[in-house]
């Protein structure tokens, strides 16, 4: 299929590493966990809800009463997982319950380590399985088993004895990022070394990159119109500070250019001059990487360099040029 | 409060994937669809637009910005986002006509679930310090609400395969359903578990798309000389995150909107309701005290396509549009967001 | 029609790089039982919460508005969560209002929080997709080469950035909230820290700060029996424009000229100099000042800089219309709370609630907020007179 052909996709990660502060309930709750210890809070009604959340649901009070509780209980709930996916945390099948410790009044969610699904059922006692080495996280509790089930290996204690105050939460999602249609022809054109933008058909400004649609009109766009190597700086900045992941030393020029026959500008490196010469109106050209490096990217252009034309008026910059000329 | 007229709705087709098309490319048409319906130009004619999505279904922060770029905002206009289902987005804009900012409104949703891991990504909206490390996802919250009420005896497996079968036999005359067939409910249970006790089929499928609406007064519905409905009443409550404190076989929160929306003050002839599950429907059913005469789900609902962040204001295009069409005088529509029903939007719509 | 409303309660936290003492809930529920106590009500007061906050991503907490229920007292209310990028906390506080004026509420919370500190905000804001422009120098990168060519418009003299940066310091140094505390900055330290994006140093960028803020609005009964002075809300505006389009003025976009006017018209205000006794203005990079006091018409087109040069927004000087007298967002910048704070401290002056940094006698203040590329924009004006 034609269409398909033209089709851009990508995988590509969305990850942060987030450390969080817990504030005093959740950072004694986790305390407890290092410790291999279970602790509920009371609510305002005295029930002890787990895990210890730090405002009451249905009074809004601030809750602060703890209270120790033993570490197994029931399954209030379940549900089976067979097809474990990469971020659970067991790779083996297994079941998400709701487990009420004895002595609580309100279930928490974990998981169960159960081997089968025929092994679990309502109301099955259950029993926590510390990880042999804790960190002050949920995942201190390596599930729960069967409270039949012997528990083998080697604790190893936690020592620390300060009070958790923050936890790490590094996130990180894939996701497979599809280009649009217009910027699918537009990188398709720019592997071949070509600027192609988009006319609105209402307007008859030209957009590049183009991105199927005119934002002032609101209509799609579709006639294509190609364009040639020569800039006009419209604005600029010189970039003093480094950007992670950025190969680029400052300091350095980024530039608004409009490109000739285009109406919008869009950002580019400018070099092969001195940033301090570096001015708004300046005429600059494209340098292109060497053809065999060519990729579905805008970075197939290395920057922009000045060229030796006379500087645009300012009230010349990005307006609209009558089709006849 | 005053009557407010919904005169024009539109939905794309829910796609499993949209590939190519970008958000604007997802939206633009179902606005060009509403603009005709309503016989206006583009959203320089109303007098406010809203809309709803959330960045993290496509991964880029300011997703919602694009969808600006779709609207013809030049000169500028009056304009708001919700990091919610758009049926919010009409709320708000609900709210604007009621205190008279606004004589007309133009709302939108859209997603594009389709780039990332759905249930992965949604496990992230759940408590940051207990839940989300865990990466527990919303449909394992759906599954054990499902034990629960199958334990306690309020449903069975087959009541829960009956609400799938109806839902894709209706979708088979709804043109924009993903999922659509003419099979029964039994043989729906010899299907394999997916997340026990639910089948993949008790889940909404993943789907891409948007959907548009437009609202007025009645005055100007009148004067613009277009059909519509009524918004009688509608009202949005949310409940508790601690899920351990709920009874998840109920939605308190959903029946105390539906009171407040007014929905016992008359016979309902339709309910579009929004359960990503099928037992969801059960729940919601008795929340919303709807009896065996209302038709639920005509459209085939959520499980027969789930555009997320659009899907809550497709419900209430669904009825709105069956008023118009003269197939109901009087329906209800509901939408959702969160774990297990944690967060409900009920509207009453009826004939003018 | 609307009906009156009032702010009849106001809370914030402390600013600061990082509130490593709380959780999100702990931070979000410090402004609001703040605000709570300031109107004299508990929980059972409140009819309805309003949420607003920048990119969920900032926190990584996908609609944190249902995790922030119970911290907020909401269970079997209404919550509903505005994002509308760095214009949020006004468009928040403006969706709010809109639940009292419709008559629908009597009385509601309105909360707006970041806590920037839990990631990186500036690398949030660029994380590159596939087949986009990996160029992206963050907020700064953007907004520099606008500075630029205002001042080659304007041909404002080199400093009129500097002395914003200075203006605003020395006004938050009044504030104990706010985030920096610099009492004795001057020009030349200003001059003198590091450039970022030339034309804008250091000093004359906002900083990253954790904070909430939150306000109680209510009817005109109820604001009538407040136990503090109500501020009244007498217009509410937004307006958008794309980000990009052949064409966009973007030194003074024509969404903030349109939405000044409307919201002034709808308060009775002709010139915005003279009606209004101070205003709270988003400005997060120095030069935006005399920018905005342009595009909000306190200006002639390219004069905006000749009243920061002559005090005229300076609290401290006496000047006639002083301009982010809490220090505004160049001194503290909670992204999704900065907006609300804008909108809270306009509301504060004409209740007289401002303290140190009150303007004496303030009777009507501008709050205003701006997001995006300078394309969403939300006011409000407050009185303290009843309409």
């Amino acid at each position: 299929m034609a269409a398909s052909a033209e089709v851009l996709s990508q995988a590509f990660t969305l990850g942060y590493t987030y450390t969080r502060s817990t504030g005093p309930i959740v950072g004694q709750f986790l305390t407890s966990l290092r410790n291999r210890k279970m602790v509920g809070i009371k609510a305002s009604d005295g029930k002890v809800l787990m895990p210890p959340v730090e405002f009451d649901p249905v009074s809004a009070a601030a809750l602060t009463e703890f209270v120790d509780l033993p570490d197994s209980g029931v399954v209030k709930t379940w549900c089976w997982v067979s097809h474990p996916r990469k971020a659970h945390p067991s790779d083996k099948p297994f079941a998400w319950a709701m487990i009420q410790l004895d002595g609580a009044d309100t279930p928490m969610l974990h998981w169960v380590d159960a081997g089968e699904e025929v092994a679990m059922s309502t109301g099955m006692r259950v029993k926590v399985r510390w990880a042999e080495e804790t960190k002050g996280l949920m995942g201190d509790v390596n599930g729960f088993v069967p409270d039949a089930m012997a528990l083998l290996g080697d604790l190893k204690p936690n020592d620390a004895t300060d009070t958790i105050t923050g936890m790490e939460a590094p996130i990180y999602l894939t996701y497979n990022f599809t280009a649009g249609k217009a910027t699918a022809q537009y990188l398709h054109s720019i592997k071949k070394g070509q600027l192609v933008g988009q006319r609105c058909p209402n307007c008859r400004n030209v957009y590049i990159p183009p991105r199927g649609s005119c934002a002032a009109c609101g209509v799609p766009t579709v006639e294509e119109v190609v364009l040639g190597n020569k800039a006009t700086v419209e604005s600029f900045t010189i970039v003093y500070i480094p950007i992670p992941g950025n190969p680029i030393k400052p300091p350095y020029v980024i530039a608004n250019l409009v490109l000739d026959g285009a109406n919008l500008s869009f950002l580019h490196l400018l070099s092969e001059c001195k940033n301090e010469d570096v001015r708004i109106g300046m005429r600059v050209e494209a340098v292109w990487k060497p053809e065999e490096e060519w990729g579905y990217a805008m970075e197939n252009i290395r920057y922009f360099k000045p060229i030796d034309e006379p500087d645009m008026a300012f009230s010349e910059i990005g307006k609209l040029i009558d089709e006849g000329k | 409060m005053r009557d407010v007229a919904i005169v024009a709705f539109a939905q794309s087709n829910c796609q499993r994937d949209a590939g190519a098309q970008n958000e604007v490319e997802l939206i633009m048409p179902v606005l060009q669809e509403v603009y005709k319906q309503a016989g206006i130009t583009n959203a320089q004619d109303v007098d406010f637009t809203c809309s709803g999505s959330c960045d993290y279904q496509q991964g880029a922060a300011f997703a919602f910005v694009a969808g600006v770029d779709a609207l013809g905002a030049v000169p500028p206009i009056k304009e708001s986002h919700v990091e919610m289902d758009a049926a919010w987005a009409l709320y708000e804009a609900w709210l604007k006509i009621q205190m008279g900012h606004a004589e007309s409104a133009l709302l939108y949703g859209f997603g594009k679930s389709s780039p990332g891991e759905l249930p992965i990504v949604l496990s992230q909206q759940l408590d940051p310090y207990y839940l989300a490390p865990l990466w527990v996802d919303s449909i394992a919250f759906a599954a054990m609400q499902a034990r629960t009420m199958l334990d306690s005896g309020a449903i069975t497996e087959l009541d829960m395969a009956e609400v799938v079968a109806r839902s894709r036999n209706n979708a088979l005359s709804n043109p924009y359903a993903q999922l659509k067939s003419d099979g029964d409910a039994a043989s729906l249970l010899d299907e394999p578990m997916y997340m026990s006790p639910l089948r993949r089929h008790d889940c909404c499928p993943i789907s891409d798309g948007a959907c548009a609406m437009i609202i007025c007064t009645v005055e100007k519905a009148e004067e613009w000389g277009k059909p519509y409905a009524v918004i009688k009443g509608i009202d949005h409550r949310i409940e508790t995150h601690h899920i351990g404190s709920r009874d998840l076989s109920r939605s308190v929160s959903t029946e105390i909107a539906g009171k407040a929306a007014g929905v016992a003050s008359g016979p309902v002839d339709v309910a579009e309701l929004y359960a990503p599950f099928s037992h969801q429907e059960i729940i919601l059913k008795q929340a919303l005290g709807l009896s065996d005469d209302t038709v639920i789900n005509p459209s085939g609902g959520v499980l027969a396509g789930n555009v997320m962040m659009a899907s809550g204001l497709s419900r209430v295009g669904e009825v709105a549009m069956r008023i118009i069409r003269g197939e109901a005088k009087r329906g209800v529509a509901h939408a959702t967001s969160g774990p297990c029903l944690q967060q409900n939007l009920v509207t009453v719509l009826e004939a003018k | 029609m609307a009906q009156l409303a009032a702010v009849v309660g106001v809370g914030q936290t402390k600013y600061k790089t990082k509130r490593k003492d709380v959780s999100i809930a702990g931070l979000v529920r410090e402004a609001a039982i703040a605000a709570l106590e300031d109107a004299d009500l508990t929980w059972d007061d409140i009819d309805a919460v309003i949420l607003g906050k920048a990119p969920d991503m900032f926190e990584g907490i996908i609609m944190p508005e249902l995790y922030l229920t119970d911290a907020l007292g909401c269970n079997g209310k209404p919550m509903l969560r505005v994002h509308t990028a760095g214009s949020v906390g006004g468009s928040t506080a403006i969706v709010a209002a809109s639940y009292v004026q419709s008559g629908v509420f009597k009385r509601i919370l309105t909360v707006s929080f970041e806590k920037q500190s839990e990631s990186n905000a500036m690398w949030a804001l660029s994380n590159p997709q596939p087949f986009s422009p990996h160029l992206n120098a963050g907020a700064g990168g953007y907004f520099a080469p606008i500075i630029r060519e205002y001042m080659r418009r304007s041909d404002a003299p080199y400093d009129a950035g500097i002395k914003v940066a200075v203006k605003d310091r020395l006004h938050g140094a009044r504030n104990p909230l706010a985030h920096l505390q610099l009492p004795n900055i001057t020009m030349k330290e200003v001059e003198d820290s590091p450039m970022l994006w030339e034309p804008l140093r250091f000093l004359e960028a906002c900083p990253s700060s954790d904070g909430a803020c939150a306000m109680i609005i209510a009817n005109e009964d109820l604001a009538t029996k407040s136990p503090r002075k109500p501020a009244w809300i007498r217009g509410t505006a937004m307006r958008s424009e794309p980000t990009m389009y052949a064409g966009r003025e973007q030194v003074n976009p024509q969404a903030g000229i349109d939405c000044a006017k409307d919201v002034y018209a709808q308060a009775g205000i002709h010139n915005p100099r003279k009606d209004l006794d101070c205003a709270e203005v988003y400005v997060p990079f120095s030069w935006y000042e005399p920018m905005w006091l342009e595009n909000l018409g306190f200006a002639d087109v390219g004069k905006g800089w000749e009243l920061t040069m002559n005090n005229a927004t300076s609290l401290i000087e006496g000047g006639d219309i002083p301009w982010n007298c809490s220090g505004g967002v160049l001194s503290s910048n909670p992204i999704g709370a900065s907006g609300m704070i804008r909108f809270a401290e306009a509301a504060q002056q004409v209740r007289g609630e401002a303290h140190g940094h009150q303007v004496e006698g303030a009777k009507t203040a501008l709050g205003h907020a701006y997001g995006g590329g300078a394309q969403f924009f939300s006011m409000w004006v407050v009185s303290a007179d009843k309409p």
